[in-house]
């Protein structure tokens, strides 16, 4: 579904991405591991046309993105932190959403994450009165607004609360066996070993390794996923 | 695109400080037509504040609605939406705006109390200059990623039209007195937006004392109708270029 092939960017001096080749393709959950800085939001926002990277090229669906905006059509996207206009009220901006998406989908939406969070009750609420973690469901429920064949979150569980996270995880599940691409990065890695079915490990802007869990497992002979990790990049 | 200039007018029209814009003006052109005797030294008087309050305000009020939508802005950009499209769409909708504003403030009572062709031309201009503002206020807001470092970009500009630029004129003319200076006078005053709106307005009103020295040089070059012609499309132009070139950015931008 969705290949990268060389892709790099430069950040004034600092080279966020140097030459990432991936290719992901549907029905799985794909985690993105990495430290701090080591180019995952870049890698994300190359993806979603954010930023425009300066070198390789990205392939979705097999056709190039670059200049194309009609794919976005087909991803969803969380970002790390959802940060809406202030003054728009909450129903007000899924209204808008979905009537700024019409030609994506015919009324088709998909609105489960709306109701699992309750979200309608606090349709009258301006956006910047929301909590940090009202606003993370918001931006859930808008990545899956379209049902998109790919949907890209961006530490999706942070700052949620154990039962929304949990409802998030469940949507995750669902979705995956539906057949769809779920791109996720997350520090947690108990979190990841839940939800995800193999692993992108970047490191200083290039894809260490990219692994099915079971694969890393076995690899480094641990079955905590964390430890094997750990086993892994040790050596 | 449509649809974005729809957005950005209902976000606007809630904006409180776009609506003291419009009562700051209304109360300036009311009060000076009415201490004014004369109509037309009320349309002067007004000129002051149509070239100084109207470029400030259009270009302050869209930088910093830039800067506050950028959110909105990046969640345009994840959508299937051309860049292009999102940035023309929120131009628009802020122009619109602020040309509502300006001709409910000015337009009205311009058209209420003078109503002559000088008004048309008065109220024309001011809306050019609107343009203007609102196409530089973008190019100010897509240099940089900082909310300061772009308004204070925008405020160099405001500054640097409306009154760095009559210092280095008036400094040019003063040291080059010797020679013959219409055409060179006449390229200047085409680098200064404000300045081309001030020669429109007195071109049609004839008051050669208020004309200074560069519309009496229009005035003589080109004839005041013919002169007023190429000061609007000189201004057109500074509409068009800024906009053009801040598209142009906004398009490889990193968000």
């Amino acid at each position: 579904m969705i290949q990268l092939e060389g892709l790099q960017k430069k950040y004034g001096k600092i080279q966020a991405l140097k030459g990432i080749n991936l290719t992901l393709n549907l029905n799985q959950v794909v985690a993105l591991v990495g430290p701090n800085a080591s180019g995952k939001t870049t890698l994300i926002k190359c993806l979603l046309g954010m930023v425009i990277p300066d070198g390789g090229r990205i392939l979705f669906g097999g056709k190039d993105i670059k200049g194309d905006v009609q794919y976005k059509r087909r991803i969803g996207y969380m970002p790390q932190i959802g940060r809406y206009p202030d003054n728009m009220r909450m129903g007000y901006l899924f209204g808008m959403m979905k009537d700024l998406g019409k030609t994506r989908i015919q009324d088709n939406f998909d609105e489960e994450l709306i109701a699992a969070f309750k979200l309608e009750e606090m349709f009258g609420k301006p956006m910047r009165s929301l909590s940090g973690g009202t606003r993370q469901k918001v931006s859930a429920a808008l990545a899956f607004l379209f049902n998109p064949e790919v949907v890209i979150l961006d530490e999706p569980t942070a700052g949620l609360d154990p039962l929304a996270s949990e409802i998030l995880k469940q949507k995750i599940h669902k979705e995956k066996k539906a057949g769809k691409l779920l791109i996720v990065t997350s520090h947690i890695m108990s979190e990841v070993e839940e939800i995800a079915n193999s692993i992108a490990y970047i490191v200083e802007g290039e894809a260490l390794f990219y692994k099915s869990i079971s694969e890393i497992k076995s690899d480094s002979g641990e079955d905590r996923l964390g430890k094997a990790l750990f086993h892994l990049l040790q050596k | 695109m449509n649809k974005i200039i729809k957005y950005v007018l209902h976000d606007i029209f809630r904006n409180r400080i776009l609506l003291a814009y419009v009562v700051l003006l209304s109360l300036s052109s009311f009060g000076l037509f009415m201490m004014n005797e004369d109509v037309s030294k009320g349309l002067s008087s007004l000129l002051t504040v149509l070239l100084i309050v109207v470029p400030l305000v259009s270009i302050l009020f869209t930088t910093i609605y830039f800067f506050n939508s950028y959110e909105f802005i990046e969640l345009l950009v994840a959508q299937p939406l051309k860049r292009s499209n999102i940035l023309l769409g929120v131009y628009a909708g802020v122009g619109i705006s602020l040309l509502a504003a300006f001709w409910i403030g000015i337009g009205l009572p311009v058209i209420i109390f003078d109503g002559t062709i000088v008004g048309w031309y008065f109220l024309l201009s001011g809306s050019l200059l609107t343009m203007v503002f609102v196409s530089l206020a973008f190019l100010a807001s897509v240099l940089t990623r900082d909310k300061t470092q772009g308004i204070g970009i925008a405020m160099l500009l405001w500054f640097y039209f409306t009154l760095v630029f009559d210092g280095i004129l008036l400094m040019v003319m003063f040291a080059f007195s010797d020679y013959p200076l219409e055409k060179l006078t006449i390229f200047l005053s085409c680098l200064n937006p404000v300045d081309l709106a001030r020669i429109m307005v007195l071109l049609k009103m004839d008051i050669s004392a208020l004309m200074g020295y560069t519309g009496a040089v229009f005035n003589q070059f080109f004839g005041s109708s013919f002169g007023i012609i190429f000061a609007m499309s000189v201004m057109l132009v500074w509409v068009a270029f800024p906009i053009s070139i801040a598209l142009r950015i906004f398009k490889r931008k990193n968000l």
